[in-house]
């Protein structure tokens, strides 16, 4: 048993369910207890999404408890299947219906005797893996099935596309600016004359998958989620995959190298070094805010970062070989690939720091006194609480997390995104300058709120306290609606009672 | 939208038992930590159970709240670890870091399903470690979202003091500093206090209500002379109310059927069977209700309840004539139905988890004679709604308004629907009289913001109608 207070990563079946509803016409079917189904509404209201999220709970009560499932999980997902024909019908339980030992597998051989579409048992240990492992295992059992299923039927593609393709492994519902980061990676494709053959798990056809061994290479941006299936479809059909994140200056160029060489291996001759100078030098303008007099007043300034892999390790290469910021350690919560993570990042920061306890990155934090955090939405409140600024780099995904304005942190455009937030995370670089200058511009008294003139209204001491209750933002204004419509009664002594006539009367 | 020529007799009841989605009763640790002040929540649960209440309920555990998780591992789950010791040095850490007053154990499914006997080991525990020690059960398996409230009201019932005098003397005990600062004077006060009230058995409400509603409650009693001895929850768990047999409660929520069956077997108490104090109507019938158990007349409340109307008159014109379906969530439906429906609305459907026909019994009477006063067709309560069929339902009506969970709001949006999220509700003040303005407010958001857009053409914002 664990005291905890807060989690850096979801359960396992979020992680399911991210790449289930990723897919274009699939159904996950969850077999849970009521109210187990709040996946439904973070999708719904994180990603603001406008369709029914394609999940529905079967749901365990007493009675399943006590009978077991029986008929309920097989009629669930033949029922769903007939009403809404989607291709593939995930089953998944959650940490809690795990322990119930049914045979799920039995429940999906049995529904798909009647089921016109696929039917398949989500494999994840619930207990083991968290949610980014459990949708890095789910997209690579999806994939598995249906290249299989494929070549069963003989209807692989042979050969690859005409001209140089990709698939793009790794853009998924509910995660950290994914959305963005796709159309990024997109436009990078497009300027190098790469096809797009799949992007994978967001929008994608089940149907299609056994398209993905015709695309030349495969492109993992994220550390978290694509690389079982990169490696399988290596170890399957020869694939070749590109794991380096595009995001920064230098690591984008290297991406692009790495790129270039697969294409040279495969015979066609690209050359895109003109196109990362032109890019880095006049298009980005992250090389020229590193070099420019602005940044400057960043050099030597002491950061700390955390978050999941791919985002800690690229923020931190950023700060340090991009901006001379002083990274004095370095985390990540994936635990589970801490390894990865100390060889990206050594060398760029003094510590490295593997856990998923937040009172220890906390007091981590508070150790150091860095004059900025970057980190997950947990690290900006202890920012807040120490008067550090934080820039949020890194899920736990947060509705801030899906601006609708274009911000993503991949590619080129990812490099200026990423050189505001740091540069706005920083008491700004030449701002501060000045304030040492000048002695700041601000003048320090705290202006007086004078919501209200001192007036004879006379509160009894209940209605103080009442008063006291109405939350800070408000209490002003119903104050001083309170006050008016005593005056407006002659009433001058106000009391409880006073207040909530105010409240009815005028609403305030 | 017109039912009338459907028009049923007497409210029809039906249960769905489909899939449908609603909050897991957990989250009422949500408001119950702020509403106890001197309270530690623990759930006893899995990653599921932590991730929920960190990221749905958007409650972050940023400021150090009392309330945590106690993680069940693998090593929990398959009992290679002792349950007890377990649970003990989690608790002595929060006794270390935080010393509460009580340790409230939230049971949740996975409790359940590895039978964790959490109330054998509390009474124990709870000697070991000097902590009163509640467990209440709120598991998704037996109850739906504001049902964990229930579970934690029940438990505590047990735990009230059954003597007055001794409660008497410990709170003077801990009050004697501000004793001496007020030297007699506080003797006389009550006494003067105490002719206002009207000679009554002593009445406990319970329900947690934010301080300032249950003040106005109190008030509202309290203009009919009726005193409130004291409320469950209180402030403090260690301000319990005292409960004596013959005592008599009344509830504020109508999802407190364990709270109210507890108190009467328990504790031997007489259970206020009255509509619930949501809108002016039922406020003011929750008060006669009171008012006449304890043969007192009530005054002046015809003229209240028309004054709070009059005032809400810009509001109901805005919903008057129109349509509310509601799809259940959170077992206020079949009160704010009935007060929507006195403002002029017709209510198809009132979807719900759990319908407790016993405990809501004055409720759904005051349902059924509102629908008949106001000529509205009776709705059809929908208990364990099927959130599929339910959709296919509105998709047919066209509702003017649906009152739904987070999960189906942006869908609807999307399809033209007007949608209110049922927990606004939950975490609103709605009570008393004061406060149906603030229902108000909220039931007609949608329909005033949607006002704003209507002539911009941006119904329908899902390209084909999407199977739903």
């Amino acid at each position: 048993m664990k005291l905890a207070y807060w989690m850096y990563a979801g359960p396992a079946h979020i992680g399911t369910l991210r790449i289930a509803s990723s897919f274009k016409n699939v159904h996950a079917i969850m077999h849970a207890p009521l109210g187990d189904d709040y996946f439904n509404v973070m999708r719904s209201m994180l990603e603001r999404e406008r369709d029914f999220t394609p999940v529905t709970a079967s749901i365990v009560d007493r009675n399943v408890l006590a009978r077991g499932s029986q008929e309920k999980v097989v009629d669930n997902i033949t029922r769903k299947d007939a009403e809404e024909h989607p291709d593939l019908i995930i089953l998944t339980p959650t940490c809690t219906s795990s322990i119930l030992q049914e045979d799920l597998q039995n429940f999906c051989d049995r529904a798909q005797l009647e089921a016109r579409g696929d039917i398949m048992l989500a494999d994840v240990n619930h207990y083991r893996v968290n949610e980014l492992q459990a949708a890095d295992r789910t997209l690579h059992q999806v994939i598995q099935y249906y290249i299989e299923k494929a070549r069963k039927k003989g209807e692989m593609l042979e050969g690859k596309t005409e001209k140089p393709s990709v698939n793009i492994i790794g853009i998924s519902t509910l995660g950290f600016h994914n959305n963005h980061d796709c159309t990024e990676l997109k436009r990078l494709m497009a300027d190098l004359g790469i096809e797009i053959n799949e992007i994978l798990p967001e929008g994608a056809s089940v149907h299609n998958l056994k398209n993905l061994p015709r695309a030349w290479f495969n492109l993992v941006p994220y550390r978290e989620l694509g690389m079982m299936a990169a490696n399988y479809l290596q170890a399957e059909f020869g694939m070749p995959y590109v794991d380096i994140t595009p995001m920064g200056v230098v690591e984008t160029a290297r991406c692009i190298r790495a790129i270039q060489k697969i294409l040279n291996e495969n015979g066609v001759d690209v050359n895109y070094e003109d196109y990362i100078n032109e890019q880095t030098l006049y298009v980005s303008q992250a090389a020229w805010f590193s070099r420019s007099i602005d940044c400057q007043n960043l050099t030597g300034k002491k950061a700390v970062v955390y978050g999941d892999n791919t985002h800690a390790a690229a923020i931190t290469k950023i700060l340090s070989r991009e901006m001379g910021i002083h990274v004095v350690w370095a985390g990540t919560y994936c635990k589970y690939d801490a390894d990865w993570f100390r060889e990206q990042v050594s060398e760029y920061c003094d510590e490295v720091l593997i856990t998923d306890d937040h009172t220890q990155v906390g007091d981590a934090i508070a150790r150091v006194e860095p004059a900025a955090i970057f980190g997950t939405q947990m690290e900006r409140h202890v920012g807040k609480r120490l008067d550090i600024p934080c820039g949020v780099i890194s899920a736990p995904i947060h509705i801030q997390n899906f601006p609708i304005g274009y911000k993503p942190f991949v590619g080129y455009e990812g490099t200026n995104q990423i050189v505001d937030l740091i540069y706005n995370s920083f008491t700004l670089g030449m701002e501060d300058h000045l304030l040492e200058i000048f002695g700041g511009h601000d003048t320090k008294e705290v202006v007086t709120k004078a919501l209200t003139a001192d007036t004879d209204m006379n509160w009894t001491k209940d209605a103080k306290a009442e008063l006291n209750k109405v939350p800070g933002f408000v209490r002003g204004k119903v104050k001083r609606n309170t006050e008016k419509f005593a005056r407006d009664r002659g009433i001058t002594e106000i009391t409880i009672e006073v207040m909530y006539a105010a409240k009815e009367a005028v609403g305030a | 939208m017109t039912l009338a020529d459907t028009q049923p007799q007497a409210l029809n009841f039906e249960c769905e038992t489909g899939n449908y989605h609603t909050f897991c009763p957990i989250s009422c640790v949500a408001w119950l930590y702020q509403k106890i002040e001197d309270s530690f929540f623990l759930v006893i649960g899995t990653k599921t159970c932590g991730y929920f209440l960190q990221n749905a309920m958007g409650v972050m555990i940023f400021a150090e709240p009392r309330y945590a998780m106690a993680e069940l591992e693998e090593g929990d789950i398959s009992a290679q670890l002792n349950d007890y010791e377990e649970l003990k040095r989690l608790c002595l850490q929060i006794k270390r870091d935080r010393n509460p007053s009580v340790i409230v154990w939230i049971g949740t499914c996975t409790t359940e399903i590895i039978k964790m006997d959490l109330e054998g080991m509390a009474p124990k525990l709870e000697a070991e470690i000097g902590i009163p020690i509640v467990v209440a059960r709120a598991n998704g398996l037996d109850y739906a979202f504001t049902q964990g409230e229930d579970t934690v009201l029940a438990a505590m019932v047990n735990r009230c003091p059954d003597k007055a005098p001794v409660a008497e003397t410990e709170k003077e005990e801990r009050n004697a500093i501000s004793k001496l600062l007020n030297f007699g004077r506080k003797q006389e006060e009550v006494k003067a206090e105490e002719s206002e009230y009207v000679n009554h058995p002593p009445l406990v409400l319970f329900g947690s209500l934010p301080d300032p509603v249950v003040t106005q409650l109190t008030l509202e009693l309290k203009k009919q002379k009726i005193k409130v001895s004291g409320w469950l929850p209180a402030k403090r768990y260690t301000e319990l109310p005292v409960i004596e047999e013959g005592y008599y409660v009344a509830g504020v929520n109508p999802f407190l059927s364990r709270t109210a069956t507890t108190f009467m077997r328990r504790r031997k108490c007489k259970l206020i069977g009255a509509p619930f104090p949501i809108g002016p109507d039922g406020t003011r019938a929750w008060i006669e209700k009171i008012c006449s158990v304890f043969g007192t007349e009530p005054s002046g409340l015809a003229e209240r309840e028309a004054q709070i109307w009059e005032s809400l008159e810009d509001y109901v014109k805005l919903i008057r004539g129109k349509s509310v379906f509601f799809m259940g969530d959170n077992l206020l439906e079949i009160s704010l139905a009935r007060f929507l429906i006195r403002c002029g609305m017709t209510c198809p459907e009132i979807g719900i988890p759990y319908m407790d026909k016993r405990y809501q019994a004055a409720e759904l009477a005051l349902l059924e004679k509102t629908c008949q006063e106001m000529g509205a067709p009776l709705p059809t309560i929908v208990e364990k709604p099927d959130n599929y069929n339910q959709i296919q339902r509105i998709k047919e009506l066209q509702p003017d308004l649906v009152i739904t969970g987070m999960a189906h709001a942006n869908p609807l949006e999307a399809r033209g629907i007007n949608t209110k999220w049922s927990v606004e509700f939950t975490f609103a003040q709605i009570h008393g009289f004061t406060n149906a303005r603030d229902i108000l407010e909220l039931v007609t958001r949608p329909l005033r913001r949607n006002n704003n857009l209507k002539d911009l053409g941006w119904d329908k914002l899902v390209k084909e109608e999407a199977k739903v």
